[in-house]
């Protein structure tokens, strides 16, 4: 689905002349291969590329060393454009400025009127893609009394609308509350299991990667770590050492296990933590 | 609350104006404004009274939010109708004093001028007032279609158009918030003459812009993930179709003007 090799991006400061002033380097040699119908995350502290890694994906940006692959598509083939924009949607962090239309589904339709979809099939898709993300009744409301959540979901169905089949959230959750957060996460889950479309998560927060299949962790630029989540969060240190926040259950465990408790590694949530320290204690 | 702020003036309601395609009633609003420069005597001007009044009628918005409109033009209306009392020459000199005097013709002229401009106000009132201001966009954009060909920009300014209409609230809303912020560091928006005044909006409309802009360059990126390049092969999701009731109207709309054009060459 999604394939980069050795993807390098460096933002440039031009003087007045134009010439280069200052480079940064975002994204540094990333190599990474992801399957259709995945539920990928991309985790990493702010500053650590993953933004600037997920718009190569829609061919925001383009690599200046290095080439992604979307579908088989070279990110660089300007003739592809489009056909790539519309197989990897983009969910962007925050939820107003991606909102075009000033009713819900008018904005859900914008995609596939971009795209030239016939009307009629324009009136379906909106109505799948809104149903598909819980909004329907909402359909003609104005965005702007949404709340956070409910704004972001219409962001998805907006995409979905499009038939991509690959979603990329960048930090969709970022600027949310609490239940917004879920919301939006159990309605990318869904999506995934339910229409099989590639979901690439690009976030902060531990918690909402705890389900993922495969995470990469980004440090300036580069992927430092992969692997399920498991694996990522049985290195409570390394984690600490990127200045990631560890849920809190895997905290715990890895805390007794320094005393002396026999638990094992990667523990993600209370319920497993609970298990198996009853299991420890009926072998007491 | 400032979101609660109603756009344009829209004016929801459930009738045969209401429902008209908004190139009908774009064209019809054209249509009506040349008909008051034609007129030109008594029975004109009932004739463009009678066909004010059935539309107000039909479009049930209550006559006193129609007339909302006019208090925006009062001094205006008072202003031209003075000048063209006093400044208009006529036959009979029906009030005389010092250099100011009144003559029957520019009596005349001044009620049908001030009837002229309170009708071509409450005429794009009833049309605004009926018309979502999207809808409103997508008829400009359809009707001036054919100005593509002299390359004016058609589909994007509608498109400039709609977005401004979506971002306004989030804006004013905006602006709220960075006045309480501004408000709690101890900026004082209340006291002062008007350039004290003037100068206080600074910390207000600094932080403004900026943010407007970076929306802006949000909202460009999010448009373009999603695949818009321009109006060229572009679909619509609520295209413009004429009804039956549309081209009903049309006709009466021309037969209107017909009449008026008769009314305004044979009774005078």
């Amino acid at each position: 689905m999604i394939r980069a090799e050795g993807l390098t991006f460096d933002y440039e400061r031009l003087d007045e002349e134009g010439n280069v002033e200052e480079k940064k380097r975002a994204v540094d040699h990333v190599n990474l291969h992801i399957r259709p119908g995945a539920f990928i995350a991309i985790l990493g502290h702010n500053g650590s590329g993953k933004s600037t890694f997920a718009k190569h994906i829609n061919a925001i940006l383009t690599p200046t060393e290095g080439t992604l692959f979307v579908d088989g598509m070279d990110t660089k083939d300007e003739d592809k454009l489009w056909e790539i924009r519309q197989d990897a949607g983009m969910v962007f962090q925050n939820p107003d400025n991606q909102i075009i239309g000033t009713v819900v589904e008018e904005d859900v339709g914008f995609g596939p009127e971009n795209l030239g979809v016939p009307t009629d099939e324009i009136w379906q898709r909106v109505e799948e893609s809104l149903s598909a993300v819980g909004m329907l009744k909402y359909r003609h409301h104005s965005p702007n009394r949404l709340s956070g959540g409910q704004k972001q979901r219409v962001a998805i169905a907006g995409v979905m609308a499009m038939h991509p089949r690959c979603i990329v959230l960048d930090e969709p959750t970022a600027m949310l509350d609490p239940n917004g957060r879920k919301s939006v996460i159990k309605t990318a889950r869904k999506l995934n299991k339910e229409e099989g479309i590639t979901i690439l998560l690009i976030t902060h927060y531990m918690e909402e990667v705890i389900e993922a299949d495969h995470v990469y962790v980004m440090d300036s630029g580069k992927v430092v770590m992969e692997g399920t989540p498991k694996e990522i969060f049985s290195q409570v240190e390394e984690l600490k050492r990127l200045r990631l926040d560890v849920p809190q259950a895997t905290l715990l465990a890895y805390e007794l296990k320094k005393r002396g408790i026999l638990l094992p590694d990667g523990i993600l949530s209370n319920e497993e933590l609970v298990d198996e320290l009853w299991r420890l204690k009926s072998k007491m | 609350m400032i979101r609660d702020i109603t756009l344009g003036q829209y004016y929801p309601a459930k009738s045969v104006i209401h429902q008209l395609d908004p190139r009908v009633k774009l064209v019809t609003t054209v249509i009506y404004v040349i008909s008051l420069f034609v007129a030109n005597g008594i029975v004109g001007y009932a004739v463009a009274t009678l066909f004010l009044g059935v539309v107000i009628k039909l479009s049930k918005v209550p006559f006193k939010y129609i007339t909302k409109g006019l208090k925006a033009i009062v001094l205006l209306l008072v202003l031209t109708a003075v000048f063209n009392l006093f400044l208009i020459d006529g036959e009979i000199v029906l009030w005389r004093w010092g250099i100011f005097r009144i003559t029957d013709q520019g009596v005349r002229t001044a009620v049908f001028m001030a009837i002229r401009l309170i009708y071509l106000i409450i005429g794009s009132s009833v049309m605004t007032l009926t018309t979502t201001p999207n809808d409103l966009t997508d008829g400009l954009e359809k009707l001036l279609g054919p100005m593509k060909k002299i390359h004016v920009p058609v589909h994007e300014i509608a498109m400039m158009m709609s977005i401004a209409l979506r971002f306004i609230p989030i804006l004013l809303e905006e602006t709220d918030k960075i006045m309480k912020a501004q408000i709690a560091r101890g900026a004082d928006f209340e006291t002062g003459n008007l350039i004290q005044k003037a100068k206080a909006m600074v910390p207000l409309l600094v932080p403004l812009f900026i943010s407007a802009f970076r929306r802006a360059n949000d909202l460009a990126m999010a448009m373009e993930a999603r695949c818009y390049h321009g109006g060229d092969g572009r679909t619509k999701m609520k295209p413009l179709h004429y009804e039956s009731r549309d081209k009903t109207a049309y006709g009466v709309v021309w037969c209107y003007l017909a009449v008026m054009i008769l009314v305004g060459r044979y009774f005078t």
